[in-house]
């Protein structure tokens, strides 16, 4: 295991574009090489040693490279995104599409995420100690093959857009949610843990969703079904059950309709 | 003698009415009356005629005042500070003819900006509506022919399109609806009672900012499963009782306007109403129309999808290909995470329609404007550009809000030594190709261009 090691040395006046800034770039390269890898910064390619300084040689393969970014990327976008293998930790925030893409590895980010991370995810781990903003975990523009797989933990609160178009893995955030969950999935489990405000599972064709919280306004196209019980994250609840979005089209399995299931955590 | 000129089209809102007939006097400089066009088109035109509209480009000058300068030096100006600039913006377009908007994609390619529309305030979500979902759609000449039931939703034409209703979507007498208002049922889904509401058979007032929750509904009814007693602040009778409307009609035409696209939600409002468009495609023939707020805001998109392959929000600073995300790559998102350096505001008035924080933003770094007129954005700019009326002094071709495209008619001659935004737009690119030793892969104005480099203004 080899650890290489960013620190950002400056600000970006615009935002820089650290699409470099995986594991597998780095790998096979020595901190020199790896100061000397690209980045935009508008219409003008930078190198990352004008934002960071470079210590540490990358391990041979991606797998092998570890990358610790020793203070805060508000600026700085695409961190992570794309990785196969190997591990991102930014001790501070990061900038749109952190670990968009990401097809394997593990990215820990200890600060705030913004819009988009997560965006089209196949594989891997994400995981954000404070918040993020929109579009966590969703499909890019008008595609409707959303996040594969993988996991995206979020421990504080996110905006709008969580799994849009979503057909597998996992969204868990902590806290609470503004609109727009699942939308349009057709696959996948999202899990939140505090309130949303709305629009949970409109156009939803099938996937599973737990809200641990409130909904504030139900989608009309959600019916409730009965009472379950079921582990969640680690952790028992009684939820209420609800099939939708009886509005969207279904496919039929056996004969039966396959609805997408909401489970909202029954009231004590 | 004044001259009557007819079939001229009206260059302000986005029913592109093509049937106004303008009398000009003999010399062609003036305006004397308008015929058929709504009050807001009579005075655009008539606006032409304002003697105090600017001839000559103007420059902030270092204590704050605005110089005349010849139009040489401003196309320098701009020339050199597009390329200067990390990543400029240009913004605007929805007051323009497509020539213009391709013209500045060649502007923007060389100089690695992000390309936008006024669609990124407006229709914009939309469009991601219409990637996500499809588009069944329709003319609007269809939609007068063939529409007995029409549904506004979010948008007041009465005021906003003055001539839609009666040339396009209610009082027109068609093929198919030879009596005209008498054979439409009008639903209006509005939180106000607009004056299209008014006009409407049927008012569906519903809670601001629930749309989605009521389409939600409509489609679950089309279904055949139950819905709440209330949704959205309306009753389940009366969402029954609409949605039993739009299934019996032989043709149900969905306008949408941006009570749909800005409310929260935005493109999966939009979106939502594309499936229930579908959904009712299962029972009759029913299509959904964008009501675009211009006369050729339509045209961007369709000018740019073909030359980049996205409609707005177009960011070409990679040089290779075009990068579009709004949330990232919009307008007012570049102007509040300062992701800009420059910003060209060409046919629209980002003063006026952009919230202040963003203007703020921008006005840190150079703000050029190209406009006919002054307007807000042009009294706070570092560089305005004064060019012909596209529509008026200056004919091209303008996409309608039903993406039909027709030719606008110039009325007048236009002031001498204005260039039109195609012109302009050549000779910035031409100069921009000379600073960087390049050479230019098309100038399509090069041969026609009516004025000379910089004529002396009286
Ligand atoms: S309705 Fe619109 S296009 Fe028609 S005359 Fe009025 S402003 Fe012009």
């Amino acid at each position: 295991m080899a650890t290489v090691t960013l620190k950002p040395t400056k600000v970006p006046e615009l935002i820089f574009e650290g699409y470099s800034i995986t594991p597998d770039a780095f790998a096979g390269k020595t901190a020199a090489q790896i100061a000397a890898l690209p980045g935009h910064e508008g219409k003008f390619v930078l190198k990352l040693g004008e934002f960071f300084t470079v210590s540490g040689n990358g391990g041979e393969t991606a797998a092998d490279t570890d990358i610790v970014i020793d203070g805060d990327c508000s600026r700085v976008k695409y961190i992570g995104s794309k990785m196969t293998a190997g591990s991102v930790t930014v001790n501070g925030n990061a900038d749109m599409y952190v670990g968009g893409w990401m097809k394997g590895g593990k990215i820990h980010i200890k600060g705030n995420v913004d819009s988009f991370c997560g965006i089209q995810m196949e594989g891997g781990e994400l995981l954000v100690d404070g918040d993020a903003k929109n579009h966590v975990g969703c499909a890019y523009r008008g595609d409707w093959r959303g996040m594969k797989g993988g996991t995206i933990r979020i421990k504080g609160s996110a905006g709008n857009d969580i799994g849009t178009a979503m057909l597998g893995g996992t969204i868990i955030i902590e806290k609470d949610v503004f609109i727009h969950v699942s939308t349009h999935a057709e696959g996948g489990t999202v899990i939140i843990k505090g309130d949303v405000e709305g629009r949970v599972g409109g156009q939803m064709v099938k996937g599973d969703m737990y809200v641990l919280g409130k909904i504030k306004f139900m989608l009309p196209g959600y019916k409730k079904i009965g009472t379950v019980e079921k582990e969640v994250d680690g952790a028992k609840y009684t939820f209420d059950h609800y099939i939708g979005d009886l509005g969207e089209r279904h496919g039929k399995s056996k004969g039966q309709y396959v609805y997408a299931n909401l489970y909202l955590k029954a009231a004590a | 003698m004044p001259k009557l000129i007819k079939g001229v089209g009206c260059p302000y809102c986005g029913s592109s009415c093509d049937d106004i007939e303008v009398l000009v006097s003999d010399d062609e400089t003036k305006v004397l009356e308008v015929h058929n066009a709504c009050i807001i088109g009579t005075n655009l035109f008539h606006h032409a005629n304002d003697p105090t509209r600017p001839r000559l480009p103007r420059k902030r000058q270092p204590d704050g005042s605005m110089k005349e300068i010849p139009y040489e030096d401003a196309i320098d100006y701009m020339a050199k500070t597009m390329l200067a600039a990390k990543k400029p913006l240009i913004y605007g377009f929805g007051s323009t003819n497509c020539e213009g908007m391709s013209a500045i994609g060649r502007i923007a390619e060389k100089s690695g900006a992000v390309l936008d529309n006024c669609a990124t305030i407006c229709h914009g979500p939309s469009f991601l509506a219409i990637f996500d979902n499809g588009y069944p759609s329709c003319t609007l000449g269809e939609a007068k022919n063939r529409a007995d039931v029409v549904v506004f939703w979010g948008c007041n034409p009465m005021h906003a399109h003055p001539r839609h209703t009666s040339r396009y979507s209610i009082f027109p007498r068609g093929y198919f609806t030879q009596k005209g208002q008498m054979q439409r049922t009008v639903l209006c889904i509005d939180p106000r009672e607009t004056d299209t509401a008014k006009l409407a058979d049927h008012h569906l007032m519903l809670d601001q900012g629930h749309d989605y929750e009521l389409f939600n509904a409509f489609r679950t009814v089309l279904r055949g499963h139950d819905i709440p007693d209330v949704v959205a602040g309306i009753p389940k009778e009366t969402i029954k009782k609409s949605a039993e409307i739009m299934k019996n009609a032989k043709f149900c035409m969905i306008f949408f306007g941006m009570g749909c696209t800005h409310t929260d939600g935005r493109n999966h409002n939009i979106d939502h109403a594309i499936s229930l468009t579908r959904d009712l495609n299962d029972h009759t023939k029913c299509s959904i129309m964008a009501m675009r707020g211009h006369y050729n805001i339509a045209g961007p998109g369709q000018v740019w999808a073909w030359q980049f392959g996205f409609p707005y929000c177009i960011d070409l600073s990679k040089g290779t290909h075009a990068h579009m995300n709004p949330g990232e790559t919009s307008s007012v998102d570049l102007a509040m995470r300062d992701e800009v350096d420059c910003f060209v505001n060409i046919g629209a008035d980002a003063g006026a329609h952009f919230p202040i924080q963003p203007v703020q933003h921008l006005k840190k770094h150079p703000f050029i404007v190209i406009d006919p007129n002054f307007n807000m954005a042009s009294e706070i700019s570092d560089l305005h550009i004064p060019v012909r009326i596209a529509g008026v002094d200056e004919p091209g071709v303008v996409y309608r809000m039903d993406n039909v495209p027709i030719q606008f008619k110039a009325v007048l001659k236009g002031l001498p030594g204005v260039p039109s935004d195609e012109e302009l737009f050549d000779r910035v690119y031409e100069r921009m190709c000379e600073l960087t030793n390049t050479k230019p892969i098309w100038l399509a104005a090069k041969e026609d261009r009516r004025y000379p480099e910089s004529e002396a203004v009286s």
